[in-house]
């Protein structure tokens, strides 16, 4: 049996290399929750990403049990309370160009199991301080038969 | 000086350097999602008497903490959710709406303009039945708003919406953005949340 040529091979990985180098996006916080979020349909685009406030919640992963068992806030690096939100919301807003702060969006990452009470509590956090636009953010698919 | 021929670099191992950096990027990708369901908030706002709305105006669905739903006082599968949703925004009950295609039913809702959906959950609710109850009742409001635009300018509602952010669309902005408003008055989301 002849020797498969393999000259070509350092061309084909070095392609499949910038393919991933260029959609790499190193994740700017780490999670400390477990983040399965849930399906549905009839979703838009986030387009400007640095205009996007990230809160997560959803429960402790496993690494991090001894916080417990029920669903958790995170904000940036680690767990928060509810009171928490706003301040980080005022930081958010601080650290971005005066004139694109009307157009900051909050993208909540909630794990599918987490009960409506945090994410209720969360929602009355940022009407009080005025961060109207949300975005529930989901992974698409279909909802029905799930 | 005799010229000397630069020595030659073995390229051989260049492959497994590719593979190594290869498989670092692999490992540290993740690609994030960045799609999802917007919606606005209610302002905070000091508290005014309520608006008389009549009760067969509103459209209430309420999702308890074993995830079932109760539309207008009947149990009700999620997959049933949409197709209720719409036949009560569009039922067109006093007439005045002329693009309505609804049974017209005097107990049902008036007009698109007055028709109000009020989605009550519990704290116990999860939060993936919420989405996707959240999700339904979306869809009924651009499936109408689809077969409407689609009937008055041939092109779908979601497709106006995406031309009117794509910066390399050639028509013309204007016109497109007053299509959509249009659109939009006719069926108005209204959708109100409560949480027991």
């Amino acid at each position: 049996m002849p020797a498969v040529n393999t000259a070509s091979l350092p061309d084909i990985v070095f392609m499949l290399l910038f393919f991933f180098m260029v959609a790499t996006v190193m994740r700017q916080n780490t999670l400390m929750i477990e983040n399965n979020l849930p399906f549905a349909d009839q979703v838009e685009k986030l387009d400007k990403k640095d205009l996007v406030m990230y809160i997560y919640a959803g429960k402790p992963s496993e690494n991090y049990r001894q916080y417990g068992n029920e669903s958790r806030i995170q904000l940036n690096d680690k767990f928060a309370d509810v009171k928490e939100i706003a301040a980080f919301i005022n930081a958010e807003r601080a650290s971005k160009r005066e004139e694109l702060v009307p157009y900051l969006t909050t993208a909540l990452k909630v794990d599918s199991d987490a009960n409506m009470g945090l994410i209720g509590d969360i929602k009355q956090e940022l009407r009080k301080v005025n961060a109207l636009k949300i975005n529930y953010t989901t992974k698409k698919g279909s909802v029905v038969g799930r | 000086m005799a010229k000397r021929a630069a020595p030659e670099v073995n390229a051989g191992s260049m492959a497994d350097i590719a593979f190594l950096l290869l498989i670092f990027f692999l490992v540290t990708t993740t690609i994030e999602t960045d799609s999802g369901i917007n919606r606005k908030l209610p302002p905070m706002e000091e508290q005014t008497d309520p608006p008389v709305i009549k009760q067969k105006n509103i459209f209430t669905v309420i999702v308890n903490k074993n995830d079932d739903l109760l539309v207008e006082d009947e149990p009700m599968q999620l997959k049933d959710l949409r197709k209720a949703a719409i036949a009560f925004l569009d039922n067109g009950g006093d007439k005045s709406c002329d693009y309505c295609k609804g049974p017209r039913d005097p107990e049902s809702s008036d007009n698109p303009d007055k028709a109000i959906i009020s989605l009550a959950n519990d704290r116990e609710t999860t939060y993936k039945t919420y989405i996707a109850v959240q999700n339904e009742l979306v869809a009924a409001y651009n499936d109408l708003r689809n077969a409407r635009a689609q009937a008055q300018f041939g092109m779908s509602f979601v497709e106006m919406e995406a031309n009117q952010k794509d910066v390399n669309w050639p028509g013309n902005k204007e016109a497109l953005k007053k299509k959509i408003d249009q659109i939009k008055a006719e069926y108005p989301q209204k959708l109100s949340e409560v949480q027991k």
